[in-house]
């Protein structure tokens, strides 16, 4: 328990990048003889921030840009303003992660092209930028102002088609970032952005002030250029090693033994069921009785029904932020989200199996002298039963769905692989979670099929 | 003398602004049958269910053996009247027997004892026990309606309480089930008070019937005196429609 509590935190987004420089950074202050684990994959940038103001992590890789455009916008000293936090930023790692304009080896080297400025010269390049470059301020816009580039000739695409379409000849240039996987594989020189049009995303370590000094030291250590970033990046997409793997290559130690599938799936199972069971159960426990509630006193019962029908609406990634800074990140937060989008389905469900009881059944039930509680539990509940168990079925389908989405912020379970997998375009990984949550949730309706038949009394089935 | 039974006095009942009864006084003896007729919405059920305190007075006061109808005593209260409604009201969940039994078991009778009960009521119901076994859906309208009387006696109470007791029933399976009910009012000597719309079963029935129109009692006597001295032109009209064409 000690050991958990001391352990070094390093928190990577959920992107191949950050994962690889998480992995590193792990693994150095392992070397370091510190105790350190990595939460990888959390949700973006908000859940790792947020996550690092609460001591939830300890560090993580941040880029500049995207502390002084996202997190701290209009600061202009970063690092005062990280310290009043209690957060250092480290040394620059080596590599920058900074928008870039790269175009067809061939091309450029046909027409001598090696910077931005040269492109203005040859407008007879056709350019395939991406949806999200075309519409960002810091993009082609920022672009078109600073080089005064020609609009003619220059398409909107989506990221993946126009690395397609550059490799079919279809374009000779588009827009990447500087440490993207495909510029080793695709033959594209990457032009000198000559006038600084793009602001500079250089990798750091964002960490807490209380770490050990020796920790620290571990950190500042860590130096990545930006051709081997490259390398690392397009050994993790393209030749799919695991990032482990990669990290412990380029810090030149032995990876630990990667774990089976049989091993993987049964502990993430372990975790996913963990999520789902405790929510579900504390949802169940509260959801009857408010369903009653809600039943017996009509005004206050539409408020509570309402109230449980506006939590459903909140996106889960937000209900998520909002409660790392009351609850960190891990199984918790999860746990309370799943729990609240638990809790319509359950009281509703009840609450109509209340209303839908015949009148004259209820009424007789009281003429024959049973106190308002026996009626409850002798007549009401049991008529109810179903209604109220469909309720739960649907809140345990909708839980095991929702609960892959406990990945975002470390709570692991099968939403890992799919988060993964999704990263790395691997459609196996995103299967080895999508598949066993499918799995679940069918099992869970099983589950509730068989439950009804065991607590529905017979005479509602007939 | 004793108290009446059933006691209401100035008893009035609004339904959201709506007059639906009052005021009424009305006094019901031990050991009497009661028929409250009348047309529909006069007031007939909603009379019957102060008297079980299933419906409050918002003003006046209705008062069982002498002792007002207390909010508290209401469960207490009820398991000394049987109510039978229209259809039976029976719980679905439960089997003919999971009726019958239901308040005796919550009473935790012991079984030795539900067991004769329900052979005895069996009997005074004439209801085979094979049928005490099915659930409600499988029971038709006669049998449930049975069934619902057996549930209504099963803590022998003094008084039965009927709401329309045969009004869903096809004539044959009423003509029989008046018979066996009156045999049965005649035998265990209960004061019962029933709601009908039907002049001719409730003059079967009951030795005194109570008239009811728009809320209010018109007139209260023996059937005959209805027929022979209506009180005014509208009991008399009452009168007329029910007989059958000459």
């Amino acid at each position: 328990m000690i050991l958990i509590l001391l352990a070094i935190v390093v928190g990577s987004k959920q992107f191949t990048e950050s994962v690889i420089v998480g992995e590193i950074a792990t693994q150095a202050l392992q070397a370091s003889g510190a105790a350190a684990s990595h939460r990888r994959e959390l949700g973006g940038t908000r859940v790792l921030w947020e996550a690092l103001r609460a001591g939830q992590i300890d560090v993580y890789p941040e880029y500049t840009g995207t502390i002084s455009e996202e997190l701290l916008p209009g600061e202009r000293d970063l690092a005062a303003a990280l310290g009043g936090m209690g957060i250092r930023m480290g040394q620059p790692i080596g590599f920058d992660d900074s928008y870039a304009i790269g175009i067809r080896r061939d091309a450029a080297e046909r027409l001598g092209t090696r910077t931005i400025s040269d492109l203005s010269r040859h407008p007879e390049l056709r350019l395939g930028f991406s949806n999200e470059f075309m519409r960002r301020r810091d993009g082609w816009p920022r672009l078109h102002e600073v080089y005064g580039l020609a609009e003619t000739g220059v398409r909107g695409l989506q990221h993946e088609v126009a690395y397609r379409a550059l490799l079919d000849g279809a374009i000779d240039g588009t827009d990447l970032y500087s440490t993207d996987a495909e510029i080793r594989a695709g033959g594209l020189t990457i032009l000198a952005d000559d006038r600084r049009a793009f602001p500079r995303y250089q990798a750091v370590f964002l960490f807490r002030k209380g770490l050990p000094p020796q920790a620290q030291r571990a950190l500042e250590s860590v130096r990545i250029d930006q051709q081997q970033m490259i390398a690392m990046n397009a050994r993790a997409l393209i030749d799919r090693v695991s990032e482990q793997r990669i990290a412990a290559d380029f810090l030149g130690m032995r990876a630990a033994d990667p774990e089976g599938l049989p091993r993987r799936v049964l502990r993430r199972t372990g975790e996913h069921l963990f999520l789902v069971a405790i929510s579900l159960a504390a949802a169940i426990v509260l959801s009857i009785p408010l369903g009653i509630l809600a039943f017996r006193r009509a005004r206050s019962g539409q408020a509570l029904l309402a109230f449980a029908g506006a939590l459903q609406t909140i996106p889960s990634l937000a209900l998520l932020v909002f409660m790392i800074p009351l609850l960190g990140i891990g199984a918790a937060p999860a746990i309370v989200a799943l729990f609240l989008y638990s809790l319509l389905p359950i009281i509703r469900g009840t609450h109509s199996g209340l209303a839908g009881i015949a009148p004259e059944v209820r009424e007789s039930a009281h003429a024959l002298g049973l106190p308002p509680r026996a009626v409850l539990v002798l007549v009401e509940l049991p008529l109810a039963s179903r209604a109220i168990l469909a309720g739960i079925k649907t809140a345990a389908v909708i839980n095991v769905g929702t609960a892959t989405l406990g990945a975002l912020i470390g709570a692991g379970g099968y939403g890992q692989p799919i988060l993964t997998g999704i990263r790395l375009a691997d459609t196996a990984l995103i299967l080895e979670g999508a598949l066993p949550a499918a799995a679940l949730a069918l099992l869970a309706q099983a589950l509730f099929d068989l439950l009804e038949l065991l607590l529905v009394p017979r005479g509602l089935r007939l | 003398m004793a108290a009446p039974v059933f006691e209401a006095r100035s008893v009035v009942r609004r339904y959201g602004g709506a007059l639906a009864l009052g005021p009424v006084d009305l006094s019901i003896e031990e050991a009497s049958t009661t028929a409250l007729i009348g047309p529909s919405g006069a007031g007939k059920s909603t009379l019957l269910r102060l008297l079980n305190g299933l419906v409050a007075p918002d003003s006046g006061e209705v008062r069982f053996l002498g002792a007002p109808l207390a909010a508290e005593r209401l469960p207490e209260i009820r398991r000394q009247m049987g109510y039978v409604v229209q259809g039976g009201g029976l719980f679905p969940h439960l089997d003919g027997e999971g009726n019958v039994a239901l308040v005796a078991r919550w009473l935790r009778w012991d079984e030795g004892r539900v067991e004769r009960r329900i052979a005895e009521l069996a009997e005074t119901a004439r209801l085979p026990r094979e049928a005490l076994r099915r659930f409600p859906s499988q029971l038709s309208g006669g049998q449930a309606q049975r069934v619902s009387l057996m549930r209504a006696l099963m803590l022998d109470p003094p008084v039965l309480l009927f709401d329309e007791p045969l009004g869903a029933l096809d004539p044959m399976t009423r003509f029989e089930l008046q018979q066996d009910l009156r045999e049965a009012f005649a035998r265990l000597r209960k004061t019962v008070v029933l709601v009908t719309h039907d002049l001719a079963e409730a003059a079967f029935f009951a030795g005194r019937l109570v008239l009811l129109r728009d809320g209010t009692i018109v007139q209260q006597g023996p059937a005959q005196d209805l027929m022979d001295a209506p009180a005014d032109p509208f009991v008399a009209r009452f009168v007329r429609a029910q007989r059958p064409p000459p």
